[in-house]
C-alpha cells in the first residue's frame, strides 16, 4: 500500500475517527475547565461523524445515509455548544470561575 | 502500481496526508494548550482537516457545511464564550498531579490502541454489493432524501435548534439585571 494512496482505504479513515476519538477522551480528562471540556466533546462528535461518512463512501447500501446522519449531528452539535455556553455564562456570573473545581457547592 | 509523486494522483494523495497532519496537529493543540484561545484556534484547525477528509470521501457539500457550520458558528460562539468568561491572568498551568496526568494518557492510548486494532482486524463487507458503491450521492440525492425519507427528522432537528435558541437566551439572560 503505498502512502499516497491512502485516501483509498477505508481503514485510514476509521483510525483518524478512533485518533480523534481518543484525543477527545484524553482532553476532558485533562481539562479543568468548562470551555475546554465543551471543545473536547466538538473532537469526540467530530470523530464519530468522520466514521459515519467512511462508511457511507466504502459500505453504504444507501449512499446518502451517511451524509444525512453527519449533517444531523452538526444541527445537535450547533444546539448543544449554544445550551453549554450559555449555561456556562449562567456559572460565570454566579461564581466568577469557569474552572469545573470552583463549582463545588454540593460537594459534600 | 504507486503513483509518482508528480502526477495528478501523487500531488493529491499528498494533499491528504496533509489534511491528516492539520486535524491530528489541531486535535492536540486543542487539548494542549494552556489558553483557552488558543485551544480554540486548534478547534478550529481540527474542523479545517476533517471537512478535507470529507471532501475526499466524495462529499463537498458536507465539506462546505462542516466549515460553515463548525468553523464559521460553532468555534466563533466559543471565541465569544471565551471572552465573556475566561479571567484574564487565567493562564494559570494546568496543575494536575503527575500521577493524574500519566494515568490519563495511558488510559486514552489504550482507548486509541483499542479502536484502531478494533477497525484494521474487522473484515468490514459491504451491506449490499450496490451498483452505485463508490460514488456517493450528490447535494441533489441529499436535498430529496432529506424531504422525503428522513422529513421527520429534519422537522424535529428544527424544532432541536429552535428550543435550543429560546433555552440558551433564558439561560443567559437570568440574572443579568441584578449584577
Amino acid at each position: 500500500m503505498n502512502v499516497l494512496q491512502l485516501s483509498n482505504d477505508l481503514n485510514t479513515y476509521l483510525v483518524m475517527g478512533a485518533l480523534l476519538f481518543a484525543i477527545g477522551v484524553y482532553g476532558m480528562v485533562r481539562r479543568r475547565t468548562f470551555i475546554g471540556m465543551l471543545i473536547s466533546a466538538e473532537l469526540v462528535l467530530s470523530g464519530a461523524s468522520v466514521n459515519f461518512m467512511a462508511f457511507n463512501r466504502f459500505q453504504a447500501s444507501g449512499p446518502v445515509v451517511g451524509q444525512v446522519f453527519t449533517l444531523f449531528i452538526m444541527a445537535i452539535a450547533a444546539a448543544e455548544a449554544a445550551i453549554a455556553l450559555s449555561i456556562i455564562i449562567a456559572v460565570y456570573r454566579n461564581y466568577r470561575s469557569i474552572d469545573a473545581d470552583d463549582v463545588a457547592d454540593l460537594k459534600g | 502500481m504507486s503513483p509518482s509523486l508528480f502526477t495528478a494522483e501523487g500531488l493529491s494523495g499528498l494533499l491528504f496526508l496533509g489534511f491528516i497532519a492539520i486535524t491530528l496537529a489541531g486535535a492536540l493543540i486543542a487539548t494542549h494548550s494552556a489558553r483557552l484561545i488558543r485551544s480554540v484556534a486548534g478547534l478550529a484547525l481540527c474542523f479545517l482537516g476533517v471537512a478535507g477528509l470529507y471532501y475526499y470521501l466524495g462529499s463537498p457539500f458536507v465539506a462546505l457545511m462542516q466549515l460553515l457550520i463548525y468553523v464559521g458558528a460553532v468555534c466563533v460562539t466559543i471565541i465569544f464564550a471565551v471572552m465573556l468568561a475566561e479571567n484574564a491572568g487565567s493562564a494559570r498551568a494546568i496543575r494536575r498531579k503527575a500521577s493524574v496526568a500519566i494515568f490519563s494518557v495511558l488510559a486514552c492510548g489504550v482507548l486509541a490502541c483499542a479502536l484502531v486494532e478494533l477497525a484494521v482486524k474487522t473484515c468490514w463487507t459491504p451491506v449490499t454489493a450496490v451498483a452505485g458503491a463508490g460514488a456517493p450521492g450528490s447535494v441533489e440525492d441529499i436535498g430529496k432524501s432529506l424531504l422525503t425519507t428522513y422529513s421527520m427528522s429534519f422537522e424535529l432537528i428544527s424544532v432541536v435548534l429552535l428550543v435550543a435558541i429560546i433555552g440558551s437566551l433564558v439561560l443567559a439572560r437570568s440574572g443579568r439585571t441584578k449584577s
